[in-house]
């Protein structure tokens, strides 16, 4: 697809009474990239996505699609392709004329119409229920009407909100690839806003995580997962052990006298240690700092609550041969896998 | 000046993005709000004050006149029994067959869904004389239980004439109402009473009946406010000592200045507000229907042996009864004459032939004042259920409030309104506003507004924002979203409030009455009503009556028509 761009929003506040929806909230999105909204309900993701394109208009702050500023563009001028959460189907329209509106709007003439409905059709595999209309189809059907409709338009920019949370499991895994696969041969910009992490880490290049009105973090999936900035964007992403403590050259120690040979150090006396669950290393100790309290078998993986000196961990260790497996109450050594843990400002 | 300007300018541009309004929009508001303040607040209000203005302000000496009348007291009471009498014997009809359709799977079903249309689609003062001619006095059922047991039963004696024909045709508000609680009763909460130990009346009185009961409340609540307020039908059976024909009788002959006519305004208000009220604090916080997933109604159970027998006799009687104004005034349309005789005499189709003769011009009226009236109620309820749903225009729920407080306005208290207001004001050729055409034409809408506003609302609230949204996201405007989505999916509403406003308006009488001066601007309902005045004009009467119960019928079933073929459309049925 022709002319797709990148994303420019700039210190963009919005909202109505004493707390603002979006507080000052700026991020540049590349052409051609898959790009991640995540937060949980309330984070303004939606409102975010729902500004650039064009519902509501920013407090402050600018809007830039490409090299045009679409500020104070009402929507149906920006070119901006949008599919709607419940896919806002028209249910008194035909599958056909429902992605036929867009080029009817554009004034493109009804040959090139329809060539361009059939291969819309074509390409989410829908081109034999081009006569239906959106209440005969299954919820997947519906929704690749809804990104046929959208694409049909050549938008500049593709806004996904929340395209599966109306599937059931087993098929918002199949969309999810299809999804990227369709990204990556168009090449389309596109901005995707969900509350799954699962989601955001196995479609974007990159993501913004929201919380409150702001942004905590932007980044790719691995380096937020690694080296998230703050407490927020640690636990949003997934099991995380944080542990308060100081710092002293690339030793952290925690209250407890639990310590920690880092290999990294930190501009910062008191930071946070943040450790995945899976770079947690056990070894067995009869004197060592850990107890163990609980365990859970997960199949490949088993999970250890564990109880250093007050400290609350939690550690994940593949289960497979030859590997050590503790009981309730074993003690155990612990450390941290070089380059697993990740200092965080209090 | 130019500096003060464009800061005011910028702040005019910031309110309208505030409440999320167009110009256009915003101008639209205003406009609504002025026609609603000039023809139900400023009229309403000036019966209210009417009611309490003496010659030196704010006074109660209207109302102590009133209650030292015994003529008004009489009426006061006559008024109160009457409607508490219609709504006791609306209930004993209403509640069986509520309660069998719910409870027992059986062929009368669909017999029992008709009862809830047939008596609505005969406005009871058209019916009226036709129901003496069959149970008065000297009807059809006493000549015959005098001629063979001696003996007779006083249905339509004073009062209780008109307790009987009210029933008979509001007793389907009740019916609809409490099928409708009935069949939103989740069949898990009757199973888990069920379950716990609880069968047949503890089931019932602990369970069915206070789930059931806000559907029986707000149909209740309503045949007595229509019932209370009701002028024909009274006027019709001669039983004039009840407070809608007095206050008619006090302000056409006594005169406009006549305190009485507002004071009984005022009353028929308060017990319409009152009524309202106490049916809406009763069922408050019992919405239980929206609380339910499944809804599926009572566990449906076959009906045999003897019961099936009772249930059957008793939906029988139901149906002659309700079928009898119909059957009545149809005979008596044709009939030659129809006196002291269980049927007519002969048969004849000259009633017709002298209606399309003399009132063919009340037809015409009729079609032309109910089109237009139905049209302002269907832009208007569109315009403010569109307002209320997509801008966040202040004061926006309160215009809708507002609209729906009119139902609490009888149609006597707004013609008398529009009288007073209306009177001094003299059009070109010396003719008073309030008895132009016209006027009648607005009294209509604004009563049927709340019904045309319900039914656009609710049409409204099946296109979710982001149908529009997606529209906008593809490159329409406003008006083109509004015209390509909007409009072609709210058509079925807009169509069942049209018709709605234009069936029910075509068979008003109180306000036609008291706006109706001249023969020519006469609509139908004032024929039937001039004709039935005199023995002669039965006849002719009746064969209005039929016509205009033809008119209200097809239209009737002309928006279940519409109805049903939307649902159709939209639902999976449906094929390209």
């Amino acid at each position: 697809m022709s002319g797709t761009s990148g994303v420019d929003v700039e210190r963009v506040t919005f909202g109505y009474g004493a707390t603002p929806v979006l507080d000052d909230v700026s991020l540049e999105i590349a052409a051609g990239e898959f790009f991640a909204f995540l937060g949980p309900s309330g984070s303004g993701k939606t409102t975010l996505l729902r500004l650039i394109a064009g519902f509501g208009t920013p407090t402050t702050g600018r809007i830039r699609v490409g090299a045009r500023d679409i500020t104070d563009l009402p929507p149906w001028s920006r070119n901006v392709g949008m599919v709607f959460q419940n896919y806002a189907l028209w249910p008194h329209m035909t599958v056909a004329e429902n992605v036929a509106f867009g080029l009817e709007m554009r004034k493109v003439g009804r040959a090139e119409r329809d060539k361009r409905v059939a291969e819309a059709l074509a390409m989410v595999g829908l081109d034999a229920l081009a006569a239906r209309r959106p209440a005969q189809l299954s919820g997947g059907q519906q929704q690749r009407v809804a990104l046929a409709r959208t694409l049909v338009i050549q938008p500049e920019v593709l806004l996904l909100d929340e395209p599966l949370s109306n599937l059931d499991a087993k098929l918002r895994v199949e969309m999810r690839a299809e999804l990227v696969s369709l990204q990556r041969k168009t090449g389309l910009t596109t901005i995707y806003v969900t509350h799954d992490q699962e989601e955001a880490n196995a479609t974007a290049h990159r993501m913004a995580v929201l919380d409150g009105g702001r942004i905590q973090q932007v980044g790719a999936p691995l380096e937020l997962y690694d080296r998230p900035a703050n407490r927020f964007v640690a636990g949003f992403l997934g099991a995380a052990n944080l542990l308060e403590g100081e710092l002293a050259g690339s030793t952290f120690r925690h209250s407890s006298g639990l310590t920690f040979d880092l290999a990294e150090g930190s501009a910062q006396a008191r930071p946070i240690l943040m450790v995945r669950p899976q770079n947690l290393v056990l070894a067995p100790a009869p004197s060592g700092m850990g107890v163990i309290r609980h365990r859970e078998h997960l199949g490949a993986v088993l999970r250890y609550a564990i109880d250093a000196g007050g400290a609350r961990l939690v550690a994940e260790c593949p289960y497979r041969a030859g590997e050590p497996v503790y009981g309730e109450g074993d003690r155990v050594a612990l450390s941290v896998r070089p380059g697993g843990g990740a200092l965080l400002p209090a | 000046m130019v500096a003060l300007e464009a800061p005011l300018a910028a702040r005019r541009v910031g309110l309208l993005r505030r409440w999320g309004v167009s110009p256009a929009q915003l101008a639209l508001a205003v406009l609504i709000v002025a026609f609603l303040t000039a023809f139900l607040i400023v009229p309403v209000s000036r019966v209210m004050v009417a009611a309490f203005e003496g010659p030196t302000g704010f006074t109660l000496v209207h109302f102590g006149d009133f209650f030292r009348t015994s003529l008004f007291l009489e009426s006061f009471f006559n008024s109160l029994y009457v409607a508490v009498g219609a709504v006791v014997l609306a209930s004993l009809l209403a509640v069986p067959c509520a309660y069998f359709l719910a409870r027992f799977d059986f062929k009368g079903a669909g017999l029992i869904q008709a009862l809830g249309v047939v008596p609505l689609v005969m406005p009871p003062f058209v019916g009226a004389v036709a129901m003496q001619l069959i149970f008065g006095r000297n009807g059809t059922v006493n000549l015959l239980l005098n001629d063979w047991f001696g003996f007779r039963i006083p249905f339509m004696e004073g009062l209780n004439g008109v307790i009987f024909v009210e029933a008979l045709h509001y007793f389907p508000f009740i019916l609809l109402n409490l099928s409708a609680s009935l069949a939103n009763i989740d069949s898990s909460m009757e199973e888990s009473a069920q379950n716990l130990g609880a069968r047949g009346w503890t089931l019932f009185r602990r369970i069915v009946f206070p789930l059931a009961m806000p559907g029986y409340v707000a149909g209740a609540a309503l045949v007595f406010v229509k019932v209370f307020d009701d002028l024909g039908t009274p006027l019709l059976l001669s039983q004039t000592n009840l407070l809608a024909p007095q206050a008619y009788l006090r302000i056409t002959s006594v005169g406009l200045n006549d305190p009485m006519g507002y004071v009984i305004s005022a009353i028929l208000v308060a017990f319409s507000l009152m009524a309202m009220a106490a049916s809406g604090l009763i069922t408050r916080g019992r919405d239980y229907a929206t609380q339910q997933r499944g809804g599926g109604g009572l566990a449906r159970r076959p009906l045999v042996g003897w019961r099936k027998t009772v249930a059957w006799s008793f939906i029988i009687l139901v149906v002659v009864l309700s079928l009898s104004p119909h059957v009545g005034i149809l005979l008596l349309s044709f009939a030659t004459v129809w006196s002291f005789s269980p049927l007519p005499d002969a048969f004849t189709i000259k009633h017709y032939a002298t209606v399309f003769a003399d009132s063919a011009h009340m037809m015409g009226n009729t079609l032309l004042y109910c089109g237009l009236a139905a049209t302002i109620d269907v832009v208007l309820g569109v315009s403010i259920a569109y307002l209320v749903a997509r801008t966040r225009l202040p004061g926006r729920r309160l215009l809708d409030g507002l609209v729906m407080a009119s139902l609490a306005v009888p149609g006597l208290v707004l013609g008398i309104g529009i009288l007073r207001t209306y009177y001094g004001v003299e059009l070109p050729g010396g003719v008073p506003l309030a008895t132009f055409w016209g006027m009648l034409v607005i009294g209509y809408a604004i009563r049927r507004l709340p019904y045309a506003l319900r039914a656009c609302d609710a049409a409204l609230k099946q296109v979710h924002e982001s149908l529009e949204e997606a529209a906008e996201n593809l490159g329409a405007g406003k008006l083109t979203a509004l015209r390509r989505i909007v409009v072609p999916l709210i058509t079925g509403g807009m169509l069942a409030g049209f018709v709605t406003s234009f069936a029910t308006a075509a068979v008003e009488l109180s306000e036609t009455l008291l706006l109706v001066t001249r023969d020519v601007d006469a609509p139908i309902s004032y024929g039937i009503y001039v004709y039935m005045q005199s023995p002669a004009g039965r006849g002719p009467g009746a064969a209005l009556g039929v016509i205009a119960v033809i008119v209200v019928a097809l239209g009737a079933w002309f928006s279940h028509r519409i109805a049903e073929r939307e649902r159709l459309r939209r639902g999976r049925g449906g094929t390209a």
